[in-house]
């Protein structure tokens, strides 16, 4: 909902998370903030806790240590009801879609209308329909069930899914990976379009360097269980650690860095 | 504070020619709206104004019903007849325009065809039919792979068949065990009333021993064993085949059957047997107990009837049952699990077939062994 805000609220803010599984530890002390309509990207490597801190966003998982706000709201020692109005004003879409088998891709995009509204039958149809649409889903797949789909088609299909309620905070667990390069660049669009029309706040984990040198406004870079650094991409290929360096070396790194700074212009064009 | 109040979205109509819309208009504001919109009418000749500055929250939905109700009344306007909409924040507009670009919906595609009583019918005897076809190829492929492992035991996967015994075997003695004893008090009970009114007391030893040894002992553990183990084997090959572990297993040159199938038959072909025989004990003992509880049966004249009434051929006539029983279990859990596609639901659909079909199948073949074994006279 467009209320009018501030453009630096913090939507989400974490301050001194830890985690550890028995004797492993994930997180010691990690300090975050997401800020209203932007496109905020958990990078690191595999083990780093990018998924695990997701985790602890979306109220799956709670952290050993520290206080997370999401949409202004305590996580820790939230009542049920209250979680149940928390969980109405996000959407998340999980790696492999978590799409239910039993339902048809429509139905899944309309469950959480049929669940948590009271609109009619024919206009919850009409709006999955829409937001079907909108990710750029043909509306023959609507009747198809996810077992049917392909890789991209089943992203897409979550997607519609986390924005059936109208969310204002987006949460992408690795909405690019296994998706060939034109359905990923498809995502990256999609990414800004909803981010610039829905003003949606997006939190997405992923490793597409494209991805974030074209959509993602700030980078978190997760190791060692903290954050290495955050800041821009372009911010981020200036500082010298090796978690983070990792993202810039290397052929592929510097091959979308090269290609990011090629469309400067036009991306600069279309933040003013 | 509850973040889930909200204004309800309303439309009221002054004049013919004037629509005031208020309210939020968003998913959870849009309960009762649908009423009022049927409820407009519209003077198609002349112009008419939609006031929408009241309008306090918008959302995609709610976008999307705005866009409809514009649509229609533009639709029923004649020459002369437009519809302007008035006073909508400007932010509110953008995703109005939003939702008119994509609104363009093509129609839904056709119901599903109804069918007919006879074309179900057929539907259901060809699937039924290709089952079975699918079962006896499964059996032939199980029966290849048994004889690759008979002429090459090098290739047999001791590691499973071990792993197998435990779990359908020794961790089974329990729950076989007590459900057995209670079975055998049960009989003796239900005998004991009967054999009283005769004075016949000490025949409880033959009653108890026949029933238990020749038919209850191997058919109740066997369908402990198919609710226990078979489901298991289904839904473990099932979700194995739904995260494509068993491609990969293909791909690495690993039989399935070899490494999943067979050391389930083996494993379950030794231990049906041997729980047989517990089952035989506990069951007995039960009977024994209640003997001696209603009849006043002491142990020593309970036993020394028994060894008396019942031979070793009843002893053998059941045990010689369980490996049968085993095969059914191992094969039907194992085929169903392969048969799963798709997801989560087909597991579970799988499972419960390969219990259903097992059960009903060791049953089936415990009549025709009775057949059988009346025939032969034993």
């Amino acid at each position: 909902m467009q209320s009018a805000t501030p453009p630096t609220e913090v939507v989400i803010e974490l301050s001194k998370v830890s985690t550890r599984f028995g004797e492993h530890v994930v997180h010691t002390e990690v300090d975050l903030q997401v800020r209203r309509a932007e496109v905020f990207a958990l990078i690191g490597g595999s083990g780093s806790g990018k998924s695990t801190l997701l985790r602890e966003m979306i109220l799956l998982q709670r952290p050993n240590a520290g206080s997370i706000r999401v949409l202004g709201v305590d996580l820790q020692d939230i009542a049920d009801d209250q979680a149940l109005a928390l969980r109405r004003r996000w959407g998340v879409m999980f790696q492999h879609g978590g799409l239910f088998g039993s339902l048809t891709v429509k139905e899944n995009v309309g469950l959480p209308l049929r669940e948590h509204t009271r609109l009619d039958d024919s206009l919850i149809d009409e709006i999955a329909d829409w937001k079907l649409a909108i990710t750029g889903l043909k509306p023959e797949v609507g009747a198809q069930y996810p077992a049917e789909l392909s890789g991209g088609m089943m992203k897409r299909a979550s997607l519609a899914r986390a924005l059936a309620l109208d969310p204002e905070l987006l949460f992408l667990d690795e909405p690019t990976a296994g998706l060939d390069p034109a359905s990923a660049g498809g995502v990256d669009e999609l990414v800004r379009k909803l981010r610039d029309t829905f003003g949606l706040t997006i939190v997405m984990i992923t490793h597409d360097l494209d991805l974030l040198w074209q959509v993602a406004d700030r980078v978190a870079v997760l190791g060692a269980g903290k954050v290495q650094g955050i800041g821009s991409m372009s911010e981020l290929s200036q500082i010298d650690h090796p978690a983070i360096s990792m993202f810039f070396a290397g052929p592929r790194g510097r091959a979308a860095q090269a290609q990011a700074i090629q469309q400067t212009a036009p991306a600069a064009g279309r933040k003013s | 504070m509850d973040l889930l109040l909200v204004t309800p979205a309303t439309i009221t109509q002054s004049t013919p020619a004037k629509l005031s819309l208020a309210g939020a208009w968003t998913t959870r504001g849009l309960d009762a709206i649908g009423p009022q919109i049927a409820a407009l009418g519209r003077d198609p000749g002349s112009a008419m104004v939609v006031d929408s500055a009241r309008i306090e929250a918008l959302d995609t939905a709610g976008a999307w019903v705005l866009q409809k109700l514009l649509q229609r009344l533009r639709g029923e306007g004649e020459a002369g007849g437009g519809v302007q909409l008035l006073d909508l924040r400007p932010e509110f507009a953008r995703l109005l325009e939003v939702v008119g670009q994509a609104a363009v919906l093509p129609a839904a595609p056709a119901a599903r065809r109804s069918t007919s009583k006879l074309e179900d019918l057929g539907r259901s005897t060809v699937a039924v039919l290709e089952q079975a076809l699918a079962l006896l190829g499964f059996v032939g492929e199980v029966a290849v792979a048994l004889a690759g492992c008979v002429a090459h035991p090098a290739r047999c996967r001791w590691r499973p068949l071990l792993y197998n015994l435990r779990s359908a075997g020794f961790d089974a003695l329990p729950i076989v065990g007590l459900l057995s004893f209670l079975l055998g008090i049960v009989i003796a009970y239900q005998g004991a009333g009967q054999l009283r009114q005769y004075g016949a007391n000490i025949f409880v030893a033959d009653l108890v021993g026949l029933s238990m040894l020749r038919e209850f002992a191997p058919l109740i553990t066997a369908i402990i064993i198919a609710g226990r183990s078979g489901s298991a084997y289904a839904a473990q090959i099932g979700t194995m085949s739904v995260t494509e572990e068993i491609d990969a297993l293909r791909t690495l040159g690993i039989a399935p059957l070899e490494l999943l199938v067979l050391p389930k038959i083996f494993a379950l072909a030794i231990a049906l047997p041997l729980l047989t025989v517990f089952s035989d004990v506990l069951g007995v003992f039960g009977g024994m107990l209640m003997a001696r509880a209603q009849l006043g049966v002491s142990f020593g004249e309970f036993i020394d009837r028994f060894v008396k009434a019942v031979s070793v051929t009843s002893y053998l006539v059941g045990i010689c049952k369980a490996p049968v029983f085993a095969m059914i279990i191992a094969v039907i859990g194992c085929f169903q699990g392969f048969r799963t596609r798709g997801g989560a639901d087909s597991v579970g659909r799988q499972t419960t077939r390969s219990v259903v079909q097992s059960t009903f199948l060791v049953i089936l073949a415990d009549a025709l062994f009775s057949v059988a074994f009346s025939a032969l006279d034993l």
